[in-house]
């Protein structure tokens, strides 16, 4: 194939906990007709669907790609679903990427939705990630998981609680400028600090929310773009890298990967880098999305996009950094996965953002002048990483 | 308008097969009571939990070597939050490089109170000696045994 691939519809619920008004179909469906109406495309213009769908359980539907094929209009379609974890909507975007790239199609579409609200014990359905030979025994969970994380980082770096909570404080207030996130309402140092703790050093407030709600992009080739002379934003640099899977061979001695850190991410992000001509991240990049559950990993995050050094962050953000009217570059001006994490979409909503901000149309958390942003996806034990360059 | 629920519950059973590296650990650890690691050859590096390959190479790993009872807490975290269907809390659980080890293996830390977040998040930093312990009665599974600051 000759050009680029440019993204020309985003589609987003306003999340929320629950959507008793919406089955798992019709969520799916309300992201869909946001993008196709956003992309002024009528079903028929699309020729391939890559369904986004992490842990069947969380959904409680097991294979729900079935139910999905309906609500994306995909009968007579290529589709695929795709799973990553929590890194599956930036997964399905690249996976969407690939249909253009390859010349196989002109116009196609990734949808999703979840309802991780309607599962009353989502750390039960993420304990089973864990390998039933030697770990599932343990409460191993998403949260514990990441605490641990936590615990090495501040242990090598010197991270505190207070740090921590200034990232919570940080996306909240961005959440709050932000009509589709989930937490909105602005928080303080103090307030965080005085949440319950959940697994240490992690507490209520430092932790995403189960969140309900759908996504969906259109992504097309640069010859249909312009033969139609349609607006669009452009992919120019992607990126992938897994880990392995057991959390004990991240530490101990002789180790590649420390759990502390987020070393398979920084190797994804030096793809996409590379292919978007990136050479100092810090500098040429206006806007972050980066995929972060738990306030504490948005710090080796933004390590791994290498706009800190390591360890560097915490003080950066203390600083004043990372923030919408800060200094350098935002982080998460959409309030991130902290305030919103519709796991199956999350990660596509982190492309979707830098898409709006690059675009312009990023609204009341718009930042100024962004032309060119970078969005991420963590999913499995630490494991799955996706990165992505989109620029106006 | 009124918007209707329906609650359903999974109850899934599976009879896992642990396959021979992992059998052969766990019968020593039942019936010994001690605990083995397995050497991935290419870089000697003693995984514990064993497997029967390298994740580095695909190589099988070699021999068995026996690790612990020492070691030193690569991590960890206190849980204070139920969830269902894990245990009551708090509860504490993290990794432990056994001597003779190089990677970490999972397990409960126990003998540690629990009540003042911050003393228990001390007595567990990273760092910490610790010394495994074994169930009187076992059943050679990753429960047998669990994890006490060292008091030596």
């Amino acid at each position: 194939m000759s050009g680029r691939v440019g993204i020309i519809g985003i589609g987003q619920s306003a999340f929320v906990s629950r959507r008793d008004d919406a089955s798992y179909p019709d969520l799916v469906r309300e992201a869909v007709t946001l993008a196709l109406n956003d992309a002024k495309m009528e079903l028929d213009g699309i020729e391939a669907i890559v369904y986004s769908l992490s842990p069947d359980a969380m959904v409680g539907i097991g294979n729900a790609e079935r139910l999905g094929v309906d609500a994306v209009g995909a009968r007579n379609k290529r589709f695929l679903r795709i799973n990553t974890g929590g890194a599956t909507g930036i997964s399905s975007v690249e996976a969407a990427y690939y249909h253009v790239a390859s010349g196989a199609c002109d116009v196609v579409m990734t949808a999703g939705a979840d309802k991780v609200g309607e599962c009353g014990d989502s750390q039960t359905v993420l304990n089973k990630i864990w390998d039933p030979t030697y770990e599932r025994q343990l409460p191993l969970g998403t949260i514990t998981m990441l605490a641990m994380s936590g615990v090495r980082y501040a242990d090598k770096y010197g991270m505190t609680q207070a740090d921590m909570a200034r990232v919570v404080v940080k996306n909240r207030m961005h959440a709050s400028k932000n009509p589709n996130a989930h937490l909105r309402k602005q928080t303080t140092i103090e307030e965080v600090m005085a949440s319950r703790m959940i697994s240490w050093p992690i507490k209520l407030f430092d932790c995403c929310p189960q969140s309900s709600g759908g996504a969906a992009m259109v992504l097309a080739s640069e010859r249909y773009i312009k033969e139609r002379n349609l607006d669009a934003v452009w992919i120019t640099g992607l990126g992938h890298c897994s880990e392995t899977y057991y959390l004990g061979d991240r530490m101990g001695t002789g180790f590649t990967a420390d759990h502390a850190d987020a070393y398979a991410l920084r190797n994804a992000f030096n793809r996409a880098f590379k292919m978007a001509g990136i050479t100092d991240s810090a500098k040429q990049v206006d806007v972050a999305e980066i995929y972060a559950p738990f306030s504490n990993t948005e710090f080796h995050s933004i390590e791994a996009a290498q706009l800190a050094p390591l360890g560097a962050s915490p003080a950066m953000l203390r600083e004043g950094q990372f923030q919408l009217g800060g200094e350098g570059v935002v982080v998460n001006p959409s309030g991130g996965t902290l305030c919103t994490n519709a796991i199956a979409v999350t990660a596509m909503v982190r492309v979707a953002e830098i898409a709006l901000q690059v675009w312009g149309r990023a609204g009341a958390h718009q930042v100024k002048g962004a032309k060119r942003g970078i969005a991420s996806g963590n999913g499995g034990d630490h494991q799955f990483f996706g990165t992505m360059v989109v620029e106006a | 308008m009124e918007l209707l629920k329906r609650q359903e519950t999974w109850n899934i059973t599976y009879t896992h097969a642990l396959g021979e590296t992992a059998s052969w650990f766990y019968v020593q650890l039942r019936d010994h009571g001690k605990l083995y690691g397995k050497r991935d050859a290419k870089s000697g590096r003693v995984l514990v939990p064993p497997r029967a390959f390298s994740d580095q190479t695909l190589e099988p790993t070699t021999d068995w070597v026996e690790v612990g009872p020492g070691g030193r807490i690569e991590t960890f975290t206190i849980v204070y939050e139920e969830f269902n269907g894990l245990p009551p809390p708090p509860y504490a659980f993290g990794y432990v490089k056994l001597d003779h080890a190089d990677t970490a293996i999972g397990g409960f830390f126990r003998g540690v109170d629990l009540s003042n977040q911050e003393v228990a998040a001390e007595q567990l930093k990273i760092g910490t000696r610790v010394m495994t312990k074994v169930a009187e009665k076992r059943i050679g599974d990753v429960l047998d045994f669990w994890f006490e600051p060292s008091t030596d």
